[in-house]
């Protein structure tokens, strides 16, 4: 019998199981993906929100700011990329001014340090790139960019260093209520467990309509994003946003903590909640508003890929933390759209205070906060990668030319704790596939090493999981 | 830090053409740099025939042409690293690259050649729509898990663009056992060669669609078909001419982009059009000592250009070395009126011998047309083409004779005329 089952392994399901194993308690994290970091917290703006957009006293205006503060630490002990790069919010019109003035004072509400309104020629002081339609904008020195699915990763293996179980590939099915304790119903074994954490995503009104009345309806709202070559990943500095106004919410232009450009996102609500596609009218849309914030033209041809990820938007349009309805010891997260990220970590806090409380547990005295991270080539200095070719020699093979990532850090990502299954697993955890060639070079032998390390055929190897197959037999087999 | 006269980056067949050509001009402190585990570059995956017909009068195989020059590299004595990669390069001509028996290698150079050779475009760079499901590959991912992995990337198969490669593997999975239903282009022409339409479409069946694209992937672990539509003048997709073709592979040949991330950390110029290095009539890039050949420069048609092109940049990096050329006046060489550039784009006319070949593509298909060279504006050639296409590669000999009958022209001008 598990003390905690954690239902999902994105950024919230890990963020929570790492706070749990500061207890003892026996705890499990569970997730129908193959990987940690497979839905929402795969694919979205990357961005730490400062805190000024949410309503002050709603869940999301007592989150945002506090799980910002969090981030430096946690980004430390961990061992993830994060930088506290600094926001804007453009405003285009004089007469919108006075909501960039609201917007200030909404955030200052909401716990928000260091706001300032600046003028438009202050603006391109600071970022030369930004329009010169800008006629003022709100700067939040707490903005931050972090890679989510690497926190994610971290999170996790964290959590499992720290006792915490991983089971993959398991969705539920169906959850029992016993007297007191929850029988998880799975595609694979049955899971007993005093408690349960529904961190389930796009899935979380699922889950908890399973055990509650009070019915929950998640709408996935598909954001859709464009992301460019390094070689352009300067053209700002900042997080640019646009102030939102009655035609929109505004799209906006970031660098990402890897050194490239990031535009988006748009917002249109799905009925399909694995559905993943982009649209070409959808990537026309954000490329045209993105143009507003920026002087120059974007350079298409600098274009590596679009995406695009589903938030779980609930109908209050909050987040929903707390135990469910009728459902003692189910406790919900739920309806975690933006900034769900940047809350990760007050969110997990706070969850975690609901569940003390509950179970009482002692403190984990064998609680180790830190972990360390794939070492990177790509970000050492000749000397440091003398020292670790003599010790590691496959960090001499360079396997992914674009990104230069080597064969010692595939790997260690496959051979880590909760390590790489996938090729989307090595992936996420090295970038190895992730350059402008997109994978053409290295995924060749990505798969051979993936099929050496976890000793199966390369025609068993996967994209990511499922019937992701890459190949599908030997040459001349069906003649 | 470990000194050459000659550094060569990349060991396919640029590289090693001209690596031979250095070391026949008397160069012996050659090295070549190669990332792979063998030398030959891409055309170790390249085993169908039809290399070598310029070079060698006869039909070779690509590992059989690149094998050629193996060996001569091998009798030669010349100095080559495999499993290397080069990390920097710059404009002193200090090279940085990595494997794991040197660990870091440092080393400097009186002259390097940058043959590198090119990519594929991927997806993502085409923006094509549509889910991100396992099943598509580009073009030459496929073709190393057929040739040289013997492992098929799919059953059931459409290609996306009408590159020579594409051509190629559309022939190839069919031999293998894969059920190739169509070859859909973009553009109103192929982007192949002639030939390769003729013996990998035509004598299998295989329809080539033009005027045609995908609007649509679909799939969710695995792709399970794609929506295709034809497209008007503009390229965009016409309303009600979308059908659906079940496939469970997506091959993509839309065309090939010259490798130049570290031509310009050496601060190489660059073209805007071809992406490879600007150069002279020595194949020289705006970095005097740093030379380049190959894909990496601007994407060839046929292997035999390579190997041409690639001598004489050998031979120009050893007179370099040498110190024998000349400096002085040099003519600029203007691509315009359909045609999209020429290499080189600058001649200095006391480097070339007996004359120089000035090679170019056109951006798109000309029947009964000319090429016309204007020395200055003196229509000086005017050559009949019965048909010009972007998929081949044309040239023009221009003689030292004509240089010195325009002894003081300025620019030389190449276009297509329709008369």
């Amino acid at each position: 019998m598990y003390d905690v089952t954690i239902v999902g392994a994105g950024v919230i399901g890990c963020s929570i199981a790492r706070e749990l194993s500061k207890y003892n308690l026996n705890t499990c994290v569970i997730e129908r993906s193959s990987d940690v970091a497979s839905g929402t917290t795969k694919a979205n703006s990357a961005i730490v929100h400062a805190g000024h957009d949410a309503k002050p006293g709603s869940m999301k205006g007592k989150l945002n700011a506090k799980g910002n503060a969090m981030f430096m630490d946690l980004s430390k002990e961990l061992d993830f990329p994060f930088k506290r790069n600094g926001s804007l919010v453009l405003c285009f019109h004089k007469e919108n001014m006075i909501d960039l003035n609201h917007l200030l004072k909404q955030g200052e509400e909401n716990g928000v340090p260091d706001l300032v309104i600046l003028s438009g020629d202050q603006v391109r002081e600071m970022e030369p790139n930004v329009t010169d339609n800008c006629v003022g904008a709100l700067y939040a020195p707490t903005g931050g960019i972090v890679c989510p699915y690497e926190m994610t990763i971290a999170l996790a293996e964290n959590a499992n260093n720290n006792g915490v179980e991983f089971k993959f590939e398991t969705e539920v099915k169906n959850i029992e209520k016993s007297s007191d304790h929850y029988v998880i119903k799975t595609n694979k074994d049955d899971i007993e467990t005093k408690m349960i954490i529904n961190a389930a995503g796009l899935f979380s009104g699922d889950i908890n309509n399973m055990v509650s009345k009070n019915k929950i309806n998640i709408t996935p709202r598909r954001g859709e994003y464009v992301l460019f070559d390094r070689t352009i990943g300067d053209l700002i500095k900042k997080t640019i946003f646009q102030l939102p106004t009655k035609l929109g919410k505004g799209v906006l232009v970031t660098p990402t903590v890897d050194g490239n450009l990031l535009i988006g996102p748009n917002a249109i609500d799905l009925d399909d909640k694995s559905n993943l596609d982009t649209t070409r009218e959808g990537i026309d849309d954000i490329v045209l508003k993105a143009q507003m914030s920026i002087q120059m033209p974007f350079p298409m041809n600098m274009v590596i890929t679009s995406f695009s990820g589903n938030r779980s938007a609930s109908d209050t349009d909050d987040f929903i933390i707390e135990e469910a309805k009728g459902a003692k010891n189910f406790i919900n997260v739920a309806g975690i759209a933006s900034p769900g990220l940047s809350s990760a970590p007050s969110i997990a806090t706070m969850v975690v205070d609901i569940v003390t409380e509950k179970l009482v547990p002692n403190k984990n005295l064998n609680f180790n906060p830190i972990r360390k991270g794939i070492r990177k080539f790509r970000e050492m200095s000749n000397e440091q990668r003398k020292e670790i070719i003599k010790e590691i020699p496959e960090y001499g093979t360079v396997v992914c030319r674009c990104e230069t990532v080597t064969e010692g850090e595939i790997i260690d990502s496959i051979r880590r704790p909760l390590g790489a299954r996938t090729l989307d697993g090595v992936k996420l955890r090295t970038r190895a596939g992730m350059g402008r060639c997109q994978s053409g070079f290295c995924s060749t032998r990505i798969v051979d090493i993936l099929s050496k390390e976890l000793n199966i055929p390369r025609t068993e190897v996967t994209k990511s999981g499922g019937n992701s197959i890459l190949l599908t037999g030997k040459n001349k087999q069906s003649l | 830090m470990q000194e050459y006269d000659l550094i060569i980056i990349g060991g396919g067949p640029a590289g090693l053409a001209a690596a031979v050509s250095a070391k026949e001009q008397g160069i012996d402190s050659i090295l070549i740099l190669e990332r792979d585990n063998q030398l030959g570059g891409i055309l170790n995956q390249c085993i169908h025939n039809g290399f070598g017909l310029h070079t060698f009068k006869e039909e070779l195989t690509g590992p059989e042409y690149s094998q050629r020059f193996i060996d001569k590299v091998i009798d030669l004595g010349i100095e080559y690293k495999l499993n290397t990669m080069v990390l920097d390069v710059n404009e002193d001509k200090q090279v940085t690259a990595v494997n794991s028996d040197d660990g870091i290698l440092e080393l400097k150079a009186k002259a390097i050649i940058l043959a590198m050779g090119c990519r594929e475009r991927p997806r993502g760079a085409l923006n094509i729509p549509g889910a991100r499901c396992a099943g598509i590959y580009t073009a030459g991912t496929a073709q190393k898990y057929v040739n040289v992995e013997g492992l098929m990337p799919g059953k059931v198969v459409v290609i996306l663009g009408s590159g020579d490669i594409g051509l190629i593997m559309a022939r190839r999975m069919t031999l293998e056992g894969a059920n190739v239903k169509a070859c859909v282009e973009l553009m109103p022409h192929s982007s192949g060669l002639k030939r390769n339409i003729v013996q990998c479409l035509d004598d299998f069946n295989i329809p080539l669609k033009l005027s045609t694209t995908i609007i649509n992937i679909h799939g969710h672990d695995r792709l399970c078909g794609v929506t295709i539509a034809q497209v008007d003048d503009n390229r965009k997709p016409i309303k009600g001419s979308e059908e659906y073709i079940a496939c469970d592979t997506l091959l993509l040949s839309v065309g090939l982009l010259p490798e130049n991330e570290l031509s310009r950390k050496a601060n190489v110029k660059l073209s805007k059009v071809t992406g490879g290095p600007l150069v002279d009539e020595r194949m020289q890039t705006s970095i005097p000592g740093i030379f380049t050949c190959g894909n990496v420069l601007h994407v060839h048609d046929l292997v035999d250009n390579v190997t041409t092109e690639s001598y004489t940049a050998g031979k120009n990096a050893a007179d370099s070395i040498k110190g024998i050329y000349k400096t002085g006046k040099t003519v600029e060489v203007i691509a315009t009126g359909g045609v999209r550039y020429t290499v080189p784009t600058t001649i200095n006319p006391e480097n070339i011998g007996n004359g120089i070949d000035v090679r170019f593509r056109v951006g798109e298909v000309h029947k009964a047309a000319y090429i016309s060279v204007y020395f200055d504006d003196t229509r000086e050639m005017h050559l009949k083409k019965k048909i010009l296409t972007p998929g081949e590669m044309e040239s023009v000999k221009l003689t030292k004779a004509v240089f010195d009958k325009y002894s003081d022209c300025t620019k030389i001008t190449i276009k297509v005329e329709k008369e």
